[in-house]
């Protein structure tokens, strides 16, 4: 079992002013799950790049040994020749191609360039088999769900004779029933000797399948810890990667709740692409003033198409049902009469929906409420910047300055940077779709922060998340739903994770 | 990565803001040395007053339909129909003062009226039935080069009126008519043209100063020194020795003060008026535009108007140019209007241009297609050597993006 497989060495990389890595030093024992945790920007993926050949030989610093050979990798088919294959976040599958054709993409069982479909087709259904997918070879990636061509990427991968398959955050857009389902096939694979490396910012599945756990803080290693020697709690392995003690996730705040601001009745919609099918059923809230909501939920539970249905119907069809702000009906037909009527919705998916990539911060902020900074059609420049370096400062955006393109910032400062965009728009109710996907341990401590300044401020904040325990720490109540209905509403003291399962699990009985 | 959150005066150095900016400044340095090389080459042929006049007059209608056509390529969208348009415009304009005889000045508003009914017509489908622009102004292209046919009856429709050919062939004139004593002997023969382009440049050095100052009151990033300085020296040689040259020869051309109101009206709005800023978030991310409350089907759709009016205004300078309507006026234009926005570094997939880049560009090809002409290269070589122009400009933007990631 200590048999080193891959051994990093004083691996340092730099970037025009920047160093990413700093003499990093990485071991990896055979058979093992091996967690790389740290907060974004601390350089897990840049070393990933480094070990699978992205940054060719000669770019960094230090020396990859694996399988006690030092190796100098040009391309990623250098490191793939080897078995060393990575399966990216954003995975990069063919939508519209089948699952036998993108196992096999770039890889095609033929001879002389003619594809051989009987042997395609069976090997995929081996590979299928291994990790545990029933679907036939021949179905469209577009059509089987996220956790599922999560499995058809590691199946890819199989098919390659991986010796060190990497998973850079395989479970962020899985809902829990899809997490497990990987976790266990990664311990599967694990029993059958495969060595495997795990990106991830969820530390309760870390805890769960890992042996041993690196910690990367600012480009540097700060320890590795044994999971077998010693019990690590999730509060230890936050202390590694901030290098703090983090006495408490969740900022302490006293709910100083007001009047009903928002409330939704008897919203019925149909589903946006299959219009005949209804997908949301009678659902009714409310949101109070300084009151912090929650919609719990698992994935395609409804929650983000409810937000997007009220937000200016930006999704939906045949919809019905009454919102009123204050007691008195408002018309959320279209999304700039759902901002004039007081509410802002922060997007769970801030790079396609949320941000102009490729527009400054300034340019971002402004965006929705562009009038407010401009007279007669002419945008008032200092104003506007005025604007934007008041935001930066006031929700401690970190660029270089209110000029730096959103595409080069951290997940936690862009999403900063929408929820200037929103506030902005002086919203009484802010819908907060997933506000902390994908962005660190600190960055969230600093999104909870806002938020309970924003509902101290009196604003109402319907805050939805996979995350439960996010849901837990913040909420003052929690609506859960499940296919499309609103099944329980619970207060902060009924709340749980348990609860809110038990919820869940109900209402699947009864429909 | 700096992680303080302070609002300060960004310090720039000189060699990270040349590397960033390259392009803006490429493009112009780019243009100066066309110029030169051809001034040689042709052995000062080139930049003589009569030839500059020419240039002028040749490119005034691309430059024009290059400021509606870089609005187009920002939303993310593409017009190939402009040429057709021309042609139409050109047509009907024809038949109103030709054969109708109303006056040009009914006829010119009203054509720039149907000009933006036809952008609406293709802005409809692109904007609110959500089919794609470069097939819905591919038909366009071909409907309107058939209905210029079929109103021309196949047959070129001219002589126009005088006072409608000094849309395209006059010259603003001489109020300073005083200022020459021989009008025989003196080089400078329309001191209107000089005094103009210097108040022109005087101007643009005192909203330069003025803004780099307001900028520092107000802690706004500023370009280094060195290179305000340079932008500003060699744009006002070139405008003073073009305006001095102007100024020997007959004066400013009716279209190039057309032209440059044109080209200072939309330099705003694409970088001043909220409408501009929505049109670059449109062309940047149409989703994120559209959940931050911007009517993106409405914006798109008015694009599309726009580019009509600003070809109508085209096709009316090339009518009156050439004296003319004919059925085959245009073919062609809409590929070198695209081809200079792209060589002035709009990005293809929208969200990026400038209006002084798409100017530029429209310069650029106008000078080598001039100068080739004069060297005697043919057609042929022309349009070899711009299309490989156009492949480097392109291939240069992508190399720069590349190294900076």
């Amino acid at each position: 079992m200590d048999n080193i497989i891959l051994e990093m060495r004083g691996i340092t990389k730099t970037f025009p002013g920047v160093k990413a890595l700093n003499n990093v030093s990485f071991k990896v024992r055979e058979g093992e799950i091996h967690a790389l945790v740290g907060e974004n920007g601390a350089g897990k993926s840049t070393l990933m790049k480094v070990l699978s050949g992205v940054y060719p030989a000669g770019t960094y610093e230090g020396d990859i040994h694996f399988d006690g050979e030092v190796r100098r990798f040009s391309t990623i088919s250098d490191s793939e020749h080897l078995g060393i294959i990575i399966i990216h976040q954003e995975l990069a599958l063919v939508p519209l191609l089948s699952i036998a054709e993108n196992i096999f993409l770039g890889n095609e069982v033929a001879t002389n360039g003619v594809i051989k479909w009987p042997e395609t087709f069976a090997r995929t259904k081996t590979l299928l088999e291994k990790v545990g997918l029933k679907d036939a070879p021949s179905t469209r990636i577009t059509d089987i769900g996220v956790g599922k061509q999560q499995l058809v990427e590691i199946a890819k991968a199989l098919s390659k004779k991986v010796r060190l398959l990497i998973l850079d955050e395989p479970t962020a857009s899985l809902n829990e029933t899809d997490s497990d389902a990987l976790l266990t096939l990664l311990m599967e694979f694990r029993k059958q000797g495969m060595t495997s490396i795990i990106i991830s910012h969820k530390l309760n599945e870390i805890r769960k399948v890992a042996d041993q756990i690196t910690i990367l803080r600012d480009g540097g290693t700060v320890e590795t810890l044994d999971c077998h020697t010693q019990d690590i709690g999730e509060d230890r392995i936050i202390k590694g990667m901030v290098g703090r003690d983090m006495e408490d996730r969740y900022p302490p705040r006293t709910p100083n709740i007001g009047k009903t601001l928002l409330e939704v009745k008897n919203w019925n919609v149909f589903h946006q692409n299959h219009r005949d099918r209804q997908f949301l059923h009678d659902v009714n809230f409310t949101v109070r003033a300084g009151e912090v909501v929650g919609i719990a939920g698992l994935m395609g539970a409804g929650r983000t198409e409810t937000a997007m249905s009220i937000f200016g119907k930006a999704w939906g069809h045949k919809i019905t049902g009454d919102v009123s702000m204050h007691g008195k009906p408002v018309d959320v037909s279209t999304i700039p009469k759902a901002i004039a009527a007081g509410l802002a919705y922060v997007t769970e998916d801030r790079k396609h929906l949320g941000l102009v990539l490729n527009n400054n911060i300034k340019d971002n902020t402004t965006l929705a409420n562009l009038n407010a900074v401009a007279s007669a059609g002419v945008i008032d420049e200092h104003k506007e910047a005025q604007v934007a370096s008041d935001y930066r400062q006031k929700l401690r955006i970190r660029s270089h300055s209110i000029y730096q393109e959103a595409v080069n910032l951290s997940g936690g400062n862009q999403q900063k940077v929408v929820l200037s965009k929103w506030l902005f728009t002086n919203p009484e109710v802010l819908i907060l779709d997933e506000p902390t996907r994908g962005i660190d341990v600190g960055a969230k401590f600093e999104i909870y922060t806002i938020i309970n300044q924003l509902a101290a401020e009196g604003k109402g904040i319907l805050m939805i998340s996979s995350e439960m325990p996010e849901l837990l720490g913040t909420c003052d109540r929690i609506y859960v739903m499940n296919e499309g209905r609103i099944v329980a509403e619970l207060s902060k003291e009924e709340a749980s994770q348990e609860s809110i399962m038990r919820a869940i699990m109900r209402s699947g009985e009864k429909h | 990565m700096a992680i303080d959150t302070k609002t300060e005066t960004p310090k720039v150095s000189v060699g990270d803001y040349l590397r960033k900016n390259v392009r803006e400044y490429g493009l112009l340095l780019a243009l100066v040395v066309i110029m030169l090389f051809f001034q040689v080459v042709t052995n000062g042929v080139l930049l003589r007053p009569l030839n500059i006049t020419n240039l002028i007059l040749q490119n005034s209608f691309i430059v024009i339909m290059a400021l509606g056509m870089l609005l187009i390529i920002v939303a993310g969208h593409i017009d190939l129909s402009v040429g057709s348009i021309v042609a139409l415009v050109g047509a009907l304009s024809a038949i109103m003062l030709v054969k109708l005889g109303i006056p040009y000045i009914i006829v010119i508003p009203l054509c720039l009226v149907l000009g933006g009914l036809i952008g609406a017509a293709q802005g409809y489908w692109v904007a609110y039935q959500k089919i794609p622009a470069f097939i819905v102004t591919l038909a366009g292209m071909l409907v309107f080069r058939g209905v210029t046919y079929l109103v021309l009856q196949n047959r070129p429709i001219g002589p126009f009126p005088k006072d409608f050919q000094i849309l395209s062939t006059g010259f603003i004139p001489d109020v300073l008519w005083f200022l020459s004593t021989d009008p025989a002997t003196d080089t400078i023969k329309n001191w209107t043209a000089l005094v103009v382009v210097l108040i022109a440049v005087a101007w643009m050095v005192y909203n330069g100063f003025r803004s780099r100052k307001i900028n520092e009151q107000h802690g706004s990033e500023n370009e280094p020194f060195v290179f305000f300085f340079l932008q500003i020296a060699v744009t006002a040689v070139v405008a003073i020795f073009i305006g001095y040259q102007l100024a020997t020869y007959k004066g400013l051309p009716n279209v190039l003060v057309i032209m440059a109101v044109l080209i200072a009206v939309y330099t705003f709005i694409t970088t001043r008026s909220t409408i501009g800023r929505r049109i670059f978030a449109l062309g940047g991310n149409e989703k994120a535009a559209k959940l931050s409350g911007i009517n993106t089907e409405r914006l798109t759709f008015y694009t599309f108007v726009n580019m009509g009016v600003l070809a109508a205004l085209a096709g009316m300078i090339i009518a009156a140019r050439l004296n003319s309507a004919t059925p085959k006026a245009g073919v062609g234009f809409e590929l070198d209007v695209i081809a200079a926005c792209f060589i002035g570094g709009a990005s293809a997939s929208g969200g990026v241009g400038k209006i002084t880049g798409a100017v530029i560009g429209a310069f650029i090809m106008g000078v080598m297609n001039n100068g080739m002409s004069i060297m005697g290269l043919g057609i042929d070589y022309q349009q070899l050597v711009k299309g490989l122009v156009l492949l480097a400009a392109v291939y240069f933007d992508v190399y720069n993006k590349n190294k900076a990631v």
